[in-house]
Order: C-alpha cells, then structure tokens, then sequence
C-alpha cells in the first residue's frame, strides 16, 4: 500500500519537472528582455525595466502566486463586465504558476543577465558595429553566445531556487510532487517518509542540474581568459 | 579616384570641443598617417569616420555615396538617418583596434567570416576561401584557425584583426592605434603586414604613435593638436621640415623617447 503512494508521489515528478521547464523559459524570454531594456538608450524603457525587477525581488514568492492566482482573475473579470463582457476568467493552477515562477524568476534572471552583458568587453560590440553588423546579428552572433557563458553561474543558481520554488505551486492545487507527498503523509501518517520522498527527489533534480550545467561551463571555457583582461 | 571625402568634424564631449573641424582626403592608394600627442583627438577623428562616434557637425563621403546625417533630438549630435546605409558604408571601411577586439567565442576562421557572410552575403564557401588567402597573407598559419583569440599572442591577434578587415575587400582601411597595445618585440610583425598593404595600394588611414611608419610609408601626414588639424603634408616636408612649433616639439618628444 505504502508503495502505491510513494509510485503516486514519484509520478507527480513529470508534473513539477514541466513546470519548471515551462517557467525557466518564460524566465529566460522575460530576463533577456528586461536586460536588455535595462542596458538601453531610451529612459522609459531602463525606469520600466527597473521597477519590474525591483518590484518583483521585493515581494515574497508565496504572496506574488496568491497575488496572481486569486486576485487577477477577479480583477480581469470584474473589468470584464465593467465593459459589458460576461465572462469569468480563472487561472489553472498550471498556468498561473508557470507565470508567476516566470516573472519572479524574469526578474533574477535580469539582473543575472545584465550582469553579464556589462562583462562583455565593450570593443566586441564596437567592432560588430563597425563592420556593419545589424543589431539582431550583433545579439544573436556576438552578444548571446558570450552571454550566456558569462551568465552560466548565475544561470545556475536561480535553475536551482525555481525548481525547488515549484513545490509553492502545490497550494494551489496544481498536484506535483509536493502536494501528493502532503496527501501520503497525511492519509498514512507517515510525514517523514513522504517529506524526505519530496526532498529526495528535488534533491536529486538539483544534483543533475549542477552535474550537467558544470560539464557545459567546462565546455564554454574557452575564450575567458581573454575576457579577464 | 576618391575614396574617402570628410569634411569639417566637429565633436564636442560634453562642454570640451575636442575636434574643432577637421577633414581628410583620401584617393584610392592613399596611406594617411595622423599623428599627435595622446588628447590631440586623432582616434576620435577616426572613429567618427565610421560614426562609432557621433559627431556633432560634419559630412562623410566614402566613394562617393554621402552618408546621410540628420541632428538627434537628444543632444543634438548627428546620426546616420537610415541603418542600412550605415551598414553598407561602415561595410567598407573596414577597421583595426588598438585593443584587436576579436569576438572571443569565435575561432580565428570564424572571427574573420562573420562579417562577409552576415553582412556582404558571401557564401560561406566562399568566405572561408577569402579568409584563408588573408590569413595566409598576414602570416598566420593553417594550424591557427580553429583557435580562439585567447590562445593567441597579441601580434598573431593583431594580424588576424587585419585578415578580418582584408577579407571585407574594403574600399578604406581604418587603424586606430594598431601597435600601441602589443609588447615591444610584436609590433614588427604587425608594421611588416600593414608595410605589404601599404606597397599594394590599400587606401590606409592610420592613427598611430609609429613615426617610422608614418615616416616612410604613408603618403601624407596629419598633425592634430587639440582638435585642429596643426600641420598636414608630405612625410618629407612633416619630418623633415616642420613648420609649426608645436610639431617640432612633438617630434623631438619622439626622437627622445
């Protein structure tokens, strides 16, 4: 019997694992845009961008989901039918986890990215000017490449903090890994072995992440030391 | 027949006016040499030839296609009205850094296709062709270009900045201070390639700290001090017969260093 629970907890894994992959691209799409918009010339863009990130960082994980699960559909709604719509509008838990995970992790992963675009030495970019490179080509072929090797630590990191962020998603219902191991402890009374079950496996999808993520920044080592100077 | 046609750069940094009117001439062979002491704004002036810097008032002619300038509503420097016109013009004038600025994640072949493929449409095949001849006429040799700029020495970068400005087939070649970032026994080889480019009839314009070079491979000398054009001729009469005092001083300055 206990062995059909810990098969329902590990099942749920596929569940947590789409959710982080789902955010960690909407993280990497939203960062890369706001470092960007930070690192422009026009004012407006850098103030928005700013705020976002700031705005984001400083609130609390549990309260922004909450924010976005309970009080945005209602919101919308309500102006909705200020509008002469009647509609209700919900969030799955699915969705409006993936896209607070991917705002919140937007925001670090700006602040990752900028970091390192800054570290892109300045004559590289100048040269891709100067030789009539356009500005999508300067970013995809100069700008991207080293950017992400430079941001690869930092990268690392919040991988790591937004997997295990996922689990926040199981009080909204969505059933990953964190709510069915919450179900097994209560229905058996066996809160530790459910737990360490949970435990057990983000711990083991952190452990893969830094394995492979090692490997790729050991792969991407060519060329730093020249950035260094 | 005319390269190169700029007139009357202005470009001021903040309240500092630091190029006060300058312009240049070049016809097709031309080797240009622009001396002066560090602050005269010799690398500004070449480097708002390719408009990495904005200037604030001027024009700029490369083979006879004017850029068009039109005044940025911010601060007032110009800046080039249509991208892609930008784009062709810079195409051709190819430049080399002071600092090499080679893209770093790229092998030394790849540094040097990048910009025919992506911007003059050359077919890869062909620009590998292109980049080998180049390579090979600036000395590298074939177990060199799968490398990385890192695992160079700052002449072997240098001389592969060069292949990559060669391999545009440009109409101006543009060096910012080519030797000044290499140890003193490297800069011979640069000089030795920039003299074979000079002797096929390259149109050069040289910023550079190197009197020889400017000396006895360039056909006409500039010097700038503080952001005029001080005195300009041939190197026979710069060197050998300098008229303004500030000139001689700066080349006895040379001589004693």
């Amino acid at each position: 019997m206990l062995g059909g629970y810990v098969i329902s907890v590990l099942a749920a894994g596929w569940i947590t694992l789409s959710l982080a992959f789902v955010s960690l691209i909407l993280a990497v799409v939203i960062g890369i845009a706001a470092a960007l918009a930070r690192l422009s010339r026009s004012r407006a863009l850098r103030i928005t961008a700013t705020l976002y990130t700031s705005v984001v960082r400083g609130i609390p994980d549990l309260v922004m989901m909450l924010l976005v699960f309970y009080s945005l559909p209602a919101l919308l709604s309500q102006a909705a039918q200020d509008w002469g719509y009647d509609v209700y509008i919900e969030f799955s838990p699915f969705g409006a986890g993936a896209a607070t995970l991917g705002l919140i992790f937007g925001a670090y992963m700006a602040e990752t990215f900028r970091g390192a675009l800054m570290n892109i030495p300045r004559g590289q970019l100048e040269a891709a000017e100067a030789y009539g490179l356009g500005r999508f080509r300067i970013f995809w072929r100069i700008l991207l490449p080293q950017m992400m090797r430079l941001a690869l630590p930092g990268f690392t990191n919040n991988w790591l903090v937004l997997a295990k962020a996922t689990a926040l998603v199981s009080l909204l219902g969505l059933q990953d890994v964190m709510f069915r191991a919450k179900g097994a402890a209560e229905a058996t009374a066996k809160p530790f072995t459910f737990y360490a079950l949970a435990g057990g496996f983000y711990l083991a999808v952190t452990a893969i992440s830094l394995f492979l993520l090692s490997r790729a920044a050991r792969r991407y080592e060519l060329g730093v030391k020249e950035l260094a100077r | 027949m005319q390269k190169l046609h700029v007139t009357d750069i202005h470009k001021r940094f903040g309240d500092t006016e630091v190029l006060k009117g300058i312009g240049l001439d070049a016809a097709a062979g031309d080797v240009i040499s622009i001396i002066g002491s560090s602050g005269s704004g010799k690398s500004t002036f070449l480097r708002c030839i390719n408009m990495l810097e904005r200037p604030n008032r001027g024009t700029i002619r490369v083979s006879g296609e004017v850029l068009d300038l039109v005044a940025d509503r911010r601060d007032g420097t110009l800046r080039a009205k249509s991208a892609s016109q930008l784009q062709r013009i810079r195409s051709r004038l190819a430049m080399v850094f002071q600092n090499f600025c080679l893209w770093s994640h790229m092998s030394v072949l790849d540094n040097v296709t990048e910009a025919p493929v992506s911007v003059l449409g050359v077919s890869r095949k062909e620009a590998v062709e292109r980049a080998k001849a180049n390579l090979a006429k600036v000395g590298m040799k074939p177990e060199t270009y799968e490398r990385y700029p890192s695992q160079l020495s700052g002449g072997q970068q240098q001389r592969v900045a060069i292949a990559r400005a060669l391999t545009m087939d440009p109409d101006v070649m543009l060096f910012d201070e080519p030797t000044s970032a290499l140890d003193p026994e490297l800069v011979g080889e640069v000089l030795r390639v920039m003299q074979t480019l000079a002797e096929e009839g390259r149109t050069m314009i040289v910023v550079t700290h190197e009197m020889g070079f400017a000396r006895h491979l360039s056909s006409k000398v500039m010097f700038l001090h503080e952001g005029r054009v001080e005195e300009e001729g041939s190197p026979e009469a710069v060197f050998g017969n300098p008229e303004s005092p500030r000139l001689r001083q700066f080349l006895a300055g040379r001589l004693q260093s």
